[in-house]
């Protein structure tokens, strides 16, 4: 009953709701990014690196098992955009390795390098790594150049190996969106969870750029993609060919999917929109869910309905394809029976979410100074 | 079609590899130790609810949160260099090596990293209970993604449980079951997590004779002690049984590593154990590698046939065997081998031409034979000789093998002293007058750290040429950029890396300088 082409679609979904977390998840990085521009006073920033401090762990671990769950459900794109964009993938990584450290490292006595520069590794990673990761995700709709041989193994076509890909605008556009939406989501998660009027307030005055930015950026990225041509995969012959519209089409043939993108659009601004104007404290939680089911549908787009994932412009016939970069049927079963455990970890990660947050992060508290970032 | 990359790229490639994986295992022995030590402090609390158990649990909570931070950040970088540094490699076998790493990620990553959140941050939040639970998980937690990374790891020493596949030119996996319970998985998840609880029970006894030397914090150094000395006498012998388990794995499934790290040449039975020894090139060769003699040796005669098949009758083979082949013992030789993996490599060759020029009949049939028992055994097993040049080439690094076995085995053994004697002090009650001993205690925290980087160094190099046993050579694992590019991120993580141990090291000793909270 349970087919090779239905285990491919069933990790297509998990691979996108793991990106759909990690965008939502950046609000971490977000908030990172304000780290110089936002708080007013030292307590304001220790509060705002305490709340981000408390979360880093999941969007990290997030990125991890990403990186994994990719790994194991389509080896062939692990190898290919790790092994071809290689200065692009170092560089996401290098703005996250400097993450963990600056939290726990920045306020302990002989820290070697002073607080300022662990500051600073906060605002690199919170600025880049969104930016940088949204850019990756741009060439799955705008291509990058490369060809396999026989063996499956990847030449790069050029010699940037993957920072290319932030000459072209389209890609810029979405990594700037992802970007000004991690910053968006971070403040409404900082007005969640901090009990400081003055903070509140910059957040609000803050949020309207942030979020304009954001819809500009946006907007522009998805019209554009709608208007452009695209990858199409013919499952029968095997080949890759351009499409006009074919993104366009997508949606309008996968109509579910569709509503999903409306719904997830239409979540995230409407908290924007409660924030803005009737000061909703619990605004996080519609951009929240609205950000998941948003980058799902673009995951969606970009892999379903005979669609190139990860395609080629200089070899069409090398694109990556759902279908021809996926692990084999067996390995595909084994690793779905694991991801019924899926549910269980959400679950603990909610009992420990709310464990933590329980009370809201108070000046008192930090003045207190138990376990401090 | 089966291009060997320059040289040069590969030994960047494997130097950048083994820089970043001997930083992280810098830390993760220690998160796998001290977790655990945590955890029971912290079960001693909440039974006796004593408070001063409380302060001890949140003083090596507060070393440990340092440690873990670094840990997490070094680690990352790994899962990933798979990809950006071995996409061939990836490629080859990610149908089997993805799976244990994406189950990291999904069962034991999101275990620790989430309840590490609760345990720093849950103090006042959740009742104690609740909150020692989550203690556990973490120490459980960071375990079973050791279990998963070493699962991948055991794979690649030898592989099991999968089929190659002509079409797609990868081997795919056939048998999870195979795969996690493969025996080299098995005595290395064990020798490598006690040799974790070894390493943080020394540091906790260490750290604590500081204490005892500079007249501070008795009670809380004391008390240390005893869980620590006890955890560590006991994960000493674990780790010694585990050891001699791993060895004997070896013997089966990487003869050539073991002969390697007893740097036998010749084979034969009632071999000895070299206990201690010293080596010196000589003048024979095989091939052009100079054979290493003992200038010097203490043996223990017969040990090695006991120790490889439970009898002194045992013949062990040695490296000329391995390399020359012994009719009589069935070995074949190195250049037959090389004779098999090419006919394994021309027929894949054969399949891709059919294919080609869509020839169905012939590729079904070709296909046919890679799935087949026998040709895997005789034929495709030695897959990856079709790239070796010269039989020498299979011969590892003799004096790396051996030192650093040799020096792992020394030390493995002078721990048991060091926990037995702080046992015995402490019971006595003389720890504080034997202010030698003390001294030992604190430097003896760095010798774990030497065991246990050698141990992999001698894992990792005594395989090879081999990324995968006899499947693939490192030579053609390596991901196609240019060695610029490799030396540039060498320096580069070289660099950042140095500079975050320098800064973890310095707050660590000011932490412990600082001492408990009230
Ligand atoms: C025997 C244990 C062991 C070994 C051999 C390795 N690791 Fe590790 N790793 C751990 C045991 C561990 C741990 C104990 O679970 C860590 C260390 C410190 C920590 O915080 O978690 C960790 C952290 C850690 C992280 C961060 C996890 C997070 O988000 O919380 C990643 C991505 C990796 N590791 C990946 C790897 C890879 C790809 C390895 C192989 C080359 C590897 N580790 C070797
Ligand atoms: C954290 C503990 C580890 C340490 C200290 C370590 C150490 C090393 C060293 C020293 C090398 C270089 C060997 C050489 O160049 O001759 C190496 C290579 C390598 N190791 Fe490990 N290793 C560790 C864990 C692992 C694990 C768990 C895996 C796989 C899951 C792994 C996979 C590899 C690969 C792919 C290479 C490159 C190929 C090669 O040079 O052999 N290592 N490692
Ligand atoms: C009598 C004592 C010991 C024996 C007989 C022993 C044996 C071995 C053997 C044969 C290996 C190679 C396994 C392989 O290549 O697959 C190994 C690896 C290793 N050893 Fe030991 N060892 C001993 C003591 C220690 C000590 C004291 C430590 C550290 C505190 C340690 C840490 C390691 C580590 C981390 C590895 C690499 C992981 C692995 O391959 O299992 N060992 N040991």
């Amino acid at each position: 009953m349970i087919s090779h082409m239905f285990l491919q679609a069933y990790w297509w979904i998990i691979i996108s709701l793991l990106a759909g977390l990690l965008v939502f998840l950046m609000f971490v990085q977000g908030g990172q990014s304000m780290i110089f521009s936002l708080p007013k006073t030292e307590l304001q920033k220790a509060m705002l690196v305490n709340a981000m401090g408390r979360k880093w762990g999941f969007t990290f671990t997030t990125l991890v098992t990403f990186g994994g769950a990719f790994f194991a459900s389509f080896p062939l794109f692990y190898s290919v955009s790790f092994g071809g964009a290689y200065w692009m993938w170092i560089a996401i990584l290098f703005s996250f390795i400097i993450q963990a450290v600056a939290y726990e490292y920045r306020s302990k006595p002989s820290n070697v390098l002073g607080q300022k520069t662990f500051d600073t590794f906060l605002f690199i990673n919170g600025s880049l790594g969104p930016f940088l990761i949204g850019t990756v995700v741009g060439t799955f709709f705008t291509g990058s150049q490369f060809s396999l041989n026989e063996l499956n193994q990847v030449k790069w076509g050029t010699p940037w190996h993957g920072l290319e890909a932030l000459l072209n605008v389209r890609n810029l556009a979405l990594g700037l969106a992802v970007l000004f939406l991690a910053r968006t989501n971070g403040l409404l998660y900082l007005m969640n969870t901090v009990d400081d009027d003055d903070l509140f307030e910059r957040s609000r005055r803050k949020l309207s750029m942030d979020s304009i930015s954001f819809l500009v950026f946006f907007l522009f990225f998805v019209i554009v993609l709608l208007l452009s041509e695209g990858f199409a995969y013919d499952r029968a012959t095997g080949t890759v060919s351009m499409e006009k519209f074919k993104y366009l089409h997508n949606l309008l043939q996968m109509p579910l999917v569709m509503v999903i993108f409306l719904a997830g659009v239409i979540s995230v601004l409407y908290g924007i929109g409660a924030a803005l104007f009737k000061a909703k404290r619990s605004a996080i939680w519609y951009t929240g869910a609205g950000t998941i089911l948003a980058v799902m549908a673009l995951f969606f787009i970009a892999g379903f309905n005979g669609t190139a994932f990860y395609p080629s412009v200089s070899d069409p016939g090398s694109s990556l394809t759902i279908d021809k970069a996926s692990s084999s049927f067996f390995t595909l079963k084994t690793m779905m029976y694991v991801s019924f455990f899926v549910p269980f970890v959400i679950a603990y990660i909610w009992y420990a979410w709310k464990a933590i947050n329980r009370k809201k992060i108070t000046g008192d508290e930090i003045m207190k100074g138990r376990h401090l970032y | 079609m089966f291009e060997s990359f320059d040289l040069s790229l590969v030994d960047w490639s494997r130097a950048q590899f083994a820089l970043t994986a001997v930083y992280h295992w810098l830390f993760v022995p220690l998160t796998l130790g001290l977790s655990f030590i945590i955890a029971i402090m912290e079960t001693i609390y909440v039974r006796t609810g004593n408070e001063e158990w409380k302060r001890m649990t949140k003083f090596w909570m507060t070393l440990f949160g340092i440690n873990f931070a670094i840990g997490v950040a070094t680690g990352l970088i790994l899962e990933f260099e798979f990809g950006t540094n071995w996409s061939n490699y990836s490629w080859f076998v990610g149908d089997i090596f993805g799976a244990p790493l994406a189950i990291e990620g999904i069962l034991a990553f999101f275990l620790e990293s989430t309840f590490v959140a609760v345990m720093f941050f849950g103090w006042e939040k959740i009742s104690k209970r609740a909150h020692l639970i989550s203690t556990w998980l973490v120490a459980i937690g960071a375990n079973l993604s050791a279990l998963w990374i070493l699962v991948a790891n055991a794979w690649m020493q030898n592989p099991v449980g999968m089929v190659f596949n002509p079409e797609t030119a990868r081997n795919e996996m056939i048998s999870f079951w195979e795969v996690l319970f493969n025996e080299v998985a098995v005595s290395k998840f064990l020798h490598t997590i006690s040799s974790g609880f070894l390493l943080g029970s020394m540091f906790v006894v260490g750290i604590s004779a500081y204490y005892l030397l500079k007249n501070r914090e008795i009670l809380l150094a004391k008390r240390s002690i005893l869980i620590a000395g006890i955890f560590g006498l006991l994960s000493s012998l674990l780790v010694i049984y585990t050891g001699d388990i791993s060895a004997r794995t070896l013997a089966k499934a990487q003869p050539m590593k073991f002969a390697a790290f007893e740097a036998l040449y010749e084979g034969k039975e009632r071999a000895g154990l070299v206990a201690v020894g010293v080596l010196r090139e000589s003048d024979r060769k095989i091939g052009d590698k100079a054979v290493n003699d003992f200038v010097f040796r203490i043996e223990i005669p017969g040990f090695l046939s006991v120790m490889t098949g439970g009898s002194p009758e045992t013949f062990v083979p040695g490296i000329s065997d391995l390399v020359n082949g012994n009719p009589e013992r069935g070995l074949l030789s190195v250049s037959e081998k090389m004779e098999r993996g090419r006919i394994a490599r021309d027929l894949l060759i054969e399949y891709k031409e059919a294919r080609k020029i869509n020839d169905t009949e012939i590729a079904e049939s070709i296909a046919a034979t890679f799935r087949d028992r026998k040709f895997n055994e005789e034929f495709f097993r030695y897959f990856g000789y079709a790239s070796i040049d010269k039989p020498e080439e299979v011969i590892p690094g003799v004096k790396v093998s051996f030192y650093t076995f040799h020096v792992m085995v020394m030390l493995g053994f002078l721990f048991i002293l060091i926990f037995s004697l702080a046992l015995l002090f402490l019971f006595r009650g003389t720890l504080r007058k034997n202010k030698w001993f003390l001294w030992i205690a604190l430097f003896s925290i760095l010798l774990p750290y030497v065991a246990s980087e050698l141990g992999w160094v001698l894992a990792e190099m005594g395989r090879q040429p081999w990324i995968i046993q006899d499947l693939m050579p490192v030579t053609t694992a390596v991901t196609h950029v240019s060695t610029g590019s490799v030396i540039t991120t060498f320096i580069l993580f070289a660099v950042l890396f140095t500079i975050l141990l320098i800064a973890e090291v310095s707050i660590m000793i000011r932490q412990i300088k600082i001492g408990p909270k009230n």
